[in-house]
């Protein structure tokens, strides 16, 4: 149990989910598509990743995924919303993180770019951060953690077991930030398992349904 | 210390696009329904292709009104069509601040010898192909996109079926092939050797490959995901439609969940007819074919 890799599920039903399951099967894990509810059980975390924000909140909505993701962010299973995925990620939408996003706040493409980035937790050599059309946090509560900022405005943040930013390293060479989300996965399994050892015939599969575990 | 315009600022936006869908839209109310009913992105044209086989003439660039119109319209990206080699067509549509320009067979070619220098661009630009040589050609000249070129407003699938077979395959071959073959097939692909050898080495383009051209049904828009497109761009199947509304969202559950037959086949009930579709062997006998335009 201890040596299996993680399962990291990656939301596919739009976007560049293919590029964040390259990064994280480089990185050893085990990182299959997600585009249904049953898909998320037995996840050791969560990666939504970048597309269009309205296509995906849709896309959410109609197959019930926006319940089924809230619950396994209950159940203490890691998010890593990047893009798109940390704007369907705010208080407007799954409300899993308790901050608002500003969408397309740098403008339309040809306003995207790319530029070294220094994230609090990943040390001081910089990550190269490709922001496209990309969102920024307008407003958030002091329980959120800002990793990162671009003109003052945060574009990487943390509260808990979400993990959200603005940006794609997915499209990089550059696997640290998802070796720092996998880390937050490792740590949550190793306590969950550790929990679960003291509820009596409670399987991982009941986690999703009942969104309250200990 | 902020770069824009890289390579990898060009495709990151359509790697944002894949397993989506983007809707050719004519003005910004078919916009709205684009967006409402899930596409990724809209392409603002002045008519769909089947209209523009059916009225003749030449086809040009959109008016800048009706872009800026839909641009106001939803929050999706938007993108426009330039004709083949139209570089000051491109250079309006950049300055309108389109997210992407398709520099497009289903307009009037305005160069019969060359497609638009599409490096010496900020905003990106997906080009057709039928062909792997094709493709390679657009993305030498900097196309950060390719689509394959089907057959525009024809509500027929059999040509867009060819040209990713074609694609495809022709990559496989080339992830085959021992380093020092690649420069005979480069010459052959008529592409340029260093794009040839990029895409030996990865078993893949180095941008993302859609298709286009006769999507008219959530089954067409699945089998074109399962022949290895990355998404899909529908134009007339939709808005030529009985029932625009819900064919959008069909064709774009079908394109999430294109390994899912139930779910396609769910996606496909209660939808009207379809667009009326060509033969292509009428449609060539009329010399009415618009794949054969910028090679």
């Amino acid at each position: 149990m201890k040596d299996s890799p993680l399962r990291v599920g990656v939301l596919a039903v739009q976007g560049d989910f293919e590029a964040h399951r390259r990064m994280l099967a480089s990185l050893g894990a085990e990182a299959p598509e997600v585009r249904t509810p049953e898909q998320l059980d037995g996840l050791n975390g969560l990666v939504i990743p970048g597309g269009e924000s309205t296509t995906i909140s849709k896309g959410m909505a109609r197959d019930g995924l926006d319940d089924a993701i809230a619950a396994l962010h209950g159940a203490g299973r890691p998010i890593f919303g990047s893009c798109a995925g940390m704007i369907v990620s705010d208080r407007k939408h799954l409300g899993l993180g308790d901050y608002l996003c500003r969408r397309n706040a740098f403008g339309r493409q040809l306003a995207s770019f790319e530029q070294d980035l220094r994230i609090k937790g990943l040390g001081d050599e910089p990550l190269r951060a490709v922001f496209i059309r990309a969102p920024w946090v307008e407003t958030h509560s002091a329980a959120v953690d800002v990793l990162a900022e671009v003109d003052g405005h945060p574009v990487a943040v943390r509260q808990g077991g979400l993990l959200a930013v603005a940006f794609h390293s997915e499209l990089t060479d550059d696997s640290r930030l998802h070796a720092y989300f996998m880390a937050m996965c490792s740590t949550s399994a190793r306590t969950s398992s550790a929990s679960r050892a003291g509820v009596r015939g409670r399987g991982a599969g009941g986690l999703a349904t009942s969104g309250g575990s200990e | 210390m902020a770069e824009r315009a890289t390579f990898r600022v060009k495709t990151g936006l359509a790697e944002m696009l894949k397993g989506g869908v983007i809707m050719d839209v004519v003005d910004p109310d078919q916009a709205r329904i684009a967006e409402e009913a899930g596409a990724c992105a809209v392409m603002a044209l002045e008519r769909v292709p089947a209209d523009i086989r059916r009225d003749g003439g030449v086809a040009r660039m959109s008016n800048p009104a009706m872009i800026k119109g839909i641009q106001e319209a939803v929050t999706i990206p938007v993108m426009a069509k330039a004709r083949i080699g139209h570089f000051a067509e491109a250079q309006v549509l950049q300055s309108l601040e389109v997210d992407y320009i398709d520099e497009s067979e289903v307009l009037t070619p305005a160069d019969e010898a060359n497609h638009i220098d599409k490096l010496s661009f900020d905003v990106p630009f997906v080009c057709g192909a039928t062909n792997l040589g094709e493709a390679l050609r657009r993305v030498g000249e900097g196309a950060a996109m390719i689509r394959s070129k089907g057959e525009a407003g024809t509500g027929n699938i059999v040509e867009a079926v060819r040209h990713m077979r074609e694609i495809t395959g022709g990559i496989r071959q080339l992830a085959a092939m021992r380093p020092e073959q690649l420069a005979g097939a480069a010459k052959e692909l008529r592409a340029p050797l260093d794009v040839v050898q990029d895409v030996a080495e990865r078993g893949r383009l180095p941008v993302p490959l859609f298709c286009a051209g006769g999507i008219a049904t959530p089954a067409d828009a699945a089998l074109m995901m399962q022949l290895g497109a990355e998404g899909n761009f529908v134009g007339s199947g939709i808005f030529k439609s009985d029932d625009p509304e819900r064919r959008a969202k069909a064709i774009v559950e079908a394109t999430t969940h294109f390994q899912d037959p139930e779910r396609v086949a769910q996606a496909s009930m209660a939808l009207g007819d379809a667009m009326p579709g060509l033969e292509i062997e009428a449609v060539a006998a009329e010399g009415g074919l618009l794949q054969g335009r910028g090679a």
